[in-house]
């Protein structure tokens, strides 16, 4: 179960329309062995596509540093869809390497509504899990 | 010639739990080659099989990544802190 703050979730929510048709990737860092997410780090899509996604490499290090100062580690990690559904894709699924973190999947497809999911992906295998927004 | 490297949580099967090793080598593939004779199989997961970087894993040289500088030709110095991160990506 993914418990999140209402302002993470819209936070998410909102990084995904803007970059729509774009895929929008980021993170939420969080105080390491909490699994409670706190600070919002919306990262650049360096592939800058509509079906593909790649943090930045010298970005993604530099805020992994500062993870490691801060003792956080990514509690969620975070990408959207644009024009299928908030699953993981195959590639999704092959290239996940953080067993630790929820992987959230935000569908943007519906301009109205935003469908955001939940999946732990641990060895090749997704298991979706209930998201609980909390205030 | 120490070098030490960080090892992400996805890796550490290969190090015993253990988040940094060190080795040596005059470059970076010398590096590789031995982690791999401590941690076997580590070396598999960060070169494709015609030896180059594999690529999806991020390897960093102190602060650059090594695709910037010479791959897995990189030279490394006593004391050089090389930090292996799973690229985060998908489609």
């Amino acid at each position: 179960m993914l418990r999140i703050s209402r302002a993470l979730h819209d936070a998410i929510v909102d990084h995904a329309r803007r970059d729509h048709p774009d895929e929008a990737c980021g993170l939420l860092a969080g105080a390491i062995g909490t699994d409670l997410p706190e600070r919002f780090i919306p990262m650049l899509n360096a592939a800058r596509s509509p079906t593909f996604y790649e943090y930045d490499s010298m970005e993604q290090l530099r805020v992994w540093r500062e993870m490691d100062d801060r003792d956080e580690e990514p509690v969620v990690i975070y990408h959207s869809h644009t024009a299928t559904e908030a699953y993981p894709s195959r590639t999704d699924i092959n290239l996940a390497g953080e067993p630790g973190a929820h992987y959230v999947l935000v569908s943007t497809r519906d301009p109205e509504t935003a469908e955001f999911r939940s999946y732990r992906i641990v060895d090749g295998e997704v298991a979706e899990e209930p998201v609980e927004i909390v205030a | 010639m120490a070098i030490e490297a960080r090892i992400p949580t996805i890796l550490r099967n290969y190090t015993g739990g253990e988040k940094t090793v060190t080795g040596e080598g005059a470059t970076l593939q010398d590096l590789f080659v031995d982690l791999d004779s401590r941690h076997e199989g580590l070396r598999g997961r960060l070169v494709s099989e015609d030896g180059s970087l594999a690529r999806f894993v991020n390897i960093y040289l102190n602060d650059e990544d090594v695709r910037f500088l010479g791959g897995v030709q990189t030279p490394l110095t006593d004391g050089d802190v090389v930090t292996i991160l799973p690229a985060v990506a998908g489609g």
